[in-house]
């Protein structure tokens, strides 16, 4: 049982890397307080993803997607798809990294302090203070 | 010959997304102009593809860039989906009337038009979602939707809405790391990213029971997922500091639209990808079932214990939510027409009820405490009215459109298995009285005397802004609508029916 496992991770060791980091960032976005430590998280998770991806469009022996055999056999070539996703992929976690940043910044000078049970507890004192004006 | 009507989800798409565009470089007021004559082109349109997919009896696929299937992209639209997209343009409109003093207010003044910049983006993902046949596509708008729809939390001034926005966009994007996880694992399955040609591969992979772990795996992270995504209970702890803090029109089509999008692309997922019945044989279906019965009752409960109007209404639609994912998780037919009717129905009422609450809150010096907003059902009565109308209906008082929800849940739970019939009849039977408990109370509060002794305040007025007529118009329609589905639903049961149908 646990033979056959190892097995299957060994040959699959591109797959299991992306699996642990994967597990590592999404841990890390969910349970870390600290909100760059979040963000770092995310980064971790999405380029897990994109290893997951690229390992699984990559065809040993073959080149980049890139025409330059004429006429273009397919056979010559991994796929091109995966890497397509991950430029997509790519584009849309840059875009969140800059949101969550501006986010963190606004929050730190707003509260002084990156710890989000922190911010929540002053948020909740802050809307207190305000009711009872 | 491609039938000009054929364009149309295509023309609605690209029009919103460059009025978009567009918002970010003219005036507030242009901006609102522009935001509302698009959306209310897009509702147009959008009937008159559904008057033309009735007629067809049929969906069709738009063919985009002319590159036949297997590359390229591909748009789908049957009875169904131009249905969802006219009524989602109808509530969008409507919100952001009945809300639009208040955007004016809550957000900074050179910043408006962004807002409404935001609102075309959301309202082109929520769009696309509901047209998109291809499953990559659905993620790259379901990211441009969240980040859409975290802007508009955040646009109003103050630092709540920076603390809720954060929560918000933490616990959303663990759900949509969990969906494009999905999606790498089924395009490493089958091969494939088309909705249609995933079907096929999928079919073949469930009837040879190849790959059965992974499937199992990709469903549970569709289903989690999205469920993250649209706050369906344990994932729901954000929904109530950004839907109670952000400015009326946004709560209203934050609970109203967003939450439901996500939902339509797990229906669409179910039918379309992996095929009804490999969903239904899957144990995800039942985790399902049971977390929409906990959101029922936990939603409601969480709601009671609220001195809050706005955050009672949306731990309301945790509530609703459940209801929604508790028709899916019955697994039949007449549950599914439920979910669908579910969807329709909190779309008229919930942005209703926020924009009502934005009313109330601008007659009783922008709180939205339960303590001073005495009286304000009163001060504001066209507000206090749709309130009552829409409590009504999500107590699932018949005549109006929560009736016809729980009456089909009801029906489908009686179709199913027997666990299911006695967890499902007893959790709608609390979820209902719990439900009226709270409901009834804001309704008392809203509508007693503010002070011992007869105020000037306290007179009905019916409008108390003659100048807002735009809070009126929206007030009205929603309550019409309201009326019309708990009514005459027949019409729209036998629409869902059809485009089931189509989408299978």
């Amino acid at each position: 049982m646990l033979d056959t496992l190892l097995k299957h991770i060994a040959t699959n060791y591109y797959e299991a890397t992306a699996m642990i980091v994967y597990g590592i960032g999404f841990t890390t976005l969910l349970l870390n307080r600290n909100i760059i430590k979040k963000i770092i998280g995310f980064n971790f998770m999405d380029t897990a993803m994109y290893l997951f991806l690229a390992s699984k469009g990559y065809i040993t022996g073959r080149l980049a997607p890139i025409a330059i055999t004429n006429p273009a056999k397919f056979e010559d070539y991994i796929n091109p798809i995966p890497a397509g996703l991950v430029l997509t992929g790519i584009v849309v976690s840059v875009s969140f990294s800059a949101f969550l940043l501006a986010l963190a910044v606004r929050l730190y000078r707003a509260y002084h302090t990156l710890n989000i049970d922190k911010i929540v507890k002053l948020a909740r004192k802050e809307e207190k203070e305000k009711e009872g004006e | 010959m491609l039938d000009f009507i054929q364009n149309f989800p295509l023309f609605c798409i690209i029009m919103t997304l460059f009025s978009g565009v567009l918002c970010s470089v003219l005036s507030a007021r242009a901006a609102r102009n522009c935001c509302l004559m698009v959306v209310s082109a897009d509702g147009v349109l959008n009937a008159a593809v559904l008057v033309y997919t009735i007629r067809m009896g049929d969906s069709f696929t738009y063919m985009m860039g002319h590159f036949p299937a297997p590359w390229g992209n591909e748009i789908r639209v049957g009875v169904l989906e131009a249905m969802l997209a006219m009524v989602f343009s109808i509530v969008m409109l409507l919100s952001l009337l009945g809300g639009m003093k208040h955007i004016f207010e809550d957000v900074e003044s050179t910043k408006v038009n962004l807002y409404f910049l935001m609102m075309n983006l959301l309202f082109v993902s929520m769009l696309c979602l509901i047209y998109t046949n291809d499953l990559f596509t659905g993620y790259v708008f379901v990211e441009i939707n969240t980040i859409a729809a975290c802007a508009i939390v955040m646009a109003r001034k103050g630092n709540q809405t920076l603390v809720a926005t954060m929560r918000y966009l933490c616990l959303s994007l663990l759900g949509s790391g969990m969906f494009l996880m999905g999606i790498c694992i089924l395009y490493d399955i089958t091969g494939h990213l088309l909705m249609v040609s995933l079907h096929g591969a999928i079919e073949q992979l469930a009837s040879s029971g190849q790959y059965a772990q992974p499937l199992e795996v990709v469903i549970v992270l569709f289903c989690v997922g999205l469920a993250t995504k649209s706050a369906l209970f344990p994932f729901h702890s954000w929904l109530p500091d950004a839907h109670g803090s952000s400015t009326s029109a946004s709560s209203a089509i934050l609970s109203g639209l967003v939450l439901k999008g996500y939902i339509i692309l797990l229906i669409k997922i179910v039918y379309r990808v992996l095929g009804i019945d490999v969903f239904n044989s899957s144990k995800a279906i039942n985790v399902l079932f049971f977390f929409g019965c906990c959101a029922m009752i936990v939603g409601s409960l969480h709601a009671m214990t609220e001195k809050d109007l706005k955050r009672m209404i949306a731990y309301s639609s945790v509530a609703q939510i459940g209801y929604i994912y508790m028709a899916i998780g019955l697994g039949s037919t007449t549950g599914m027409i439920a979910a669908v009717f579910q969807i329709l129905a909190h779309a008229f009422t919930k942005p209703m009820l926020f924009d009502a609450a934005g009313g109330f809150m601008e007659v009783s010096g922008g709180s939205r405490k339960f303590s001073r907003l005495r009286g304000a059902g009163r001060r504001n009565g066209l507000a206090g009215i749709a309130f009552v109308v829409g409590a009504l209906s999500m107590i699932g008082i018949p005549m109006f459109a929560g009736f016809i929800t729980k009456y089909y849940l009801a029906a489908a739970a009686i179709q199913s298995g027997t666990k299911k019939l006695i967890i499902g009849l007893m959790v709608l039977a609390v979820s209902t009285l719990l439900n009226a408990m709270y409901y009834v109370p804001a309704i008392m509060v809203l509508f007693s005397r503010a002070g011992g002794n007869a105020q000037e305040g306290d007179k009905f007025t019916l409008i108390c802004d003659k100048k807002n007529v735009s809070f009126v118009i929206a007030m009205a329609v929603f309550i019409a609508a309201n009326l019309y589905l708990g009514c005459c639903s027949g019409t729209v049961i036998r629409l869902i029916q059809s485009g089931l149908n189509m989408l299978a």
